[in-house]
């Protein structure tokens, strides 16, 4: 993709674009169509769109694997961390309403963090089964 | 009647879509056609007002889904071979669970009436009490985190597993391998 | 029901019999894949349709709007989809690895080349 002046142009005007409307998705789920899944996608779509474009060894440099493996551990960790949270508050497991002043406010501010775990734990795995699949060179089998 | 009819255009356009897939040979090919279903799939989520359902399918079906499967093209072959064996019984189990199927289907309620079974019961508690106990109007979302919480757990679990299982098979040491292949 | 509805649900069945064909009678581990993700999504569809109400609009809950769909086959549906995603990213690992290790992705001759291998 070295000589397509215009992809790598657009890409670059594009891809912070994308990664703000992925970032809209995720804490506009509450108010509107979105949430942790579809958000998670969209922040991994335009990591991938940037390997597609740049190669994905400069890819690499940018999001390195130790952080994409980081990533997927810790949207899980953030799901059950809030879980424990609730019982170290003195509720059950899960329980969102111990978690402010106020059972509604802490139902919202419970939802607003679990859903950021799962937004995070999908970005991680999407890219990271993209950078296994695309770092994998091809055998001899391959098609000639 | 219009949405009814929206859906049924949209129904024999992924119908159309599907066919072409069993018959074609060229892998590309099908993948691209696979990407169309998706996307045609994500409209019709749309005609029928799941809006969360539409945009899920459409970033995951139609984007991530054939990036992998473009890239496992890549590394394998992407001919399929022509097939041998007979494919009478196989047609005759699809068309006898298929038949099996539409005579079910005559059970189901009629689409789009508000009075069918599986609007009673829970639904009406969710859409009434869910914005006012936890302060969110997009009620799937609520029930998504927070009354069925549970679930996205494990989902979520369930999506981690599949991560690590993937760097399992596929990981490669890029020092070692160069090493060991110098030896 | 009048017959636009049964065409409609008959259609969703047939997507449902296309993928299952396809899993069974074609050969090809790729092709294998797509066909089940064929099934798959043809399943969300038949979850779906139900849960749709004629002059209802999307469930999320705003002043002036009083009939929604139902809510709860979404929930149920967004979790299928991500995890028939993540199935489909391990089905596609494993071709990988056994492409690597038999050189074909045909199941006959990869069926053949155990068979001489005993």
């Amino acid at each position: 993709m070295r000589g397509y002046l215009v992809l790598r142009v657009i890409a670059k005007l594009l891809i912070p674009f994308i990664l703000v409307f992925g970032l809209y998705v995720q804490f506009h789920g509450d108010f509107g169509p979105g949430g942790g899944f579809q958000a998670g996608v969209i922040v991994a779509a335009a990591v991938i769109f940037h390997a597609l474009i740049f190669g994905l060894p400069r890819t690499r440099r940018v999001v390195p694997e130790w952080v994409v493996e980081t990533t997927v551990a810790a949207g899980l960790l953030l799901y059950i961390g809030v879980g424990i949270a609730g019982m170290l508050l003195g509720g059950t497991f899960l329980d969102y309403s111990i978690l402010l002043h106020d059972p509604v406010h802490g139902q919202h501010r419970g939802i607003l963090l679990v859903e950021l775990g799962v937004g995070i734990t999908v970005a991680g795995v999407m890219l990271m089964i993209f950078y296994m699949f695309a770092g994998r060179t091809r055998t001899p089998h391959s098609e000639k | 009647m219009t949405t009814t009819l929206i859906n049924t255009v949209l129904l024999l356009m992924m119908a159309a879509t599907a066919i072409g897939i069993v018959r074609s040979r060229n892998l590309f090919a099908v993948v691209i056609l696979g990407s169309l279903y998706s996307f045609l799939m994500a409209t019709i989520f749309l005609v029928l007002d799941a809006v969360d359902v539409s945009m899920t399918e459409a970033a995951v079906g139609a984007g991530i889904s054939t990036v992998l499967l473009l890239s496992t093209l890549y590394l394998t072959r992407s001919e399929e071979a022509k097939p041998i064996h007979n494919p009478l019984l196989p047609l005759a189990v699809a068309l006898v669970t298929g038949g099996l199927l539409m005579y079910g289907t005559l059970g189901l309620p009629e689409f789009g009436s508000p009075d069918s079974v599986i609007h009673q019961h829970v639904v009406p508690r969710y859409l009434q009490q869910g914005p006012i106990e936890t302060g969110v109007p997009n009620v799937v979302t609520a029930i998504l985190a927070s009354y069925r919480g549970f679930d996205t757990l494990g989902e979520v679990t369930v999506v981690f597993t599949g991560g690590v299982g993937v760097i399992m098979l596929l990981r490669r040491r890029w020092r070692s391998d160069r090493k060991r292949s110098e030896k | 029901m009048n017959v636009l509805d049964l065409v409609n649900y008959w259609i969703a069945m047939m997507l449902l019999v296309t993928g299952l064909y396809i899993v069974i009678a074609r050969g090809n581990l790729v092709k294998k894949l797509v066909g089940l993700s064929i099934f798959q999504t043809s399943v969300y569809l038949i979850y779906i349709s139900p849960s749709k109400i004629l002059g209802g609009t999307a469930p999320i809950v705003a002043p002036g709007l009083d009939l929604y769909s139902n809510p709860l086959p979404h929930v149920l549906i967004l979790t299928a989809i991500v995890v028939g995603v993540a199935t489909i990213a391990l089905g596609l690992a494993l071709v990988v690895r056994i492409h690597e290790a038999y050189g074909t992705i045909e199941e006959d001759e990869i069926h053949a080349q155990e068979l001489d291998a005993e």
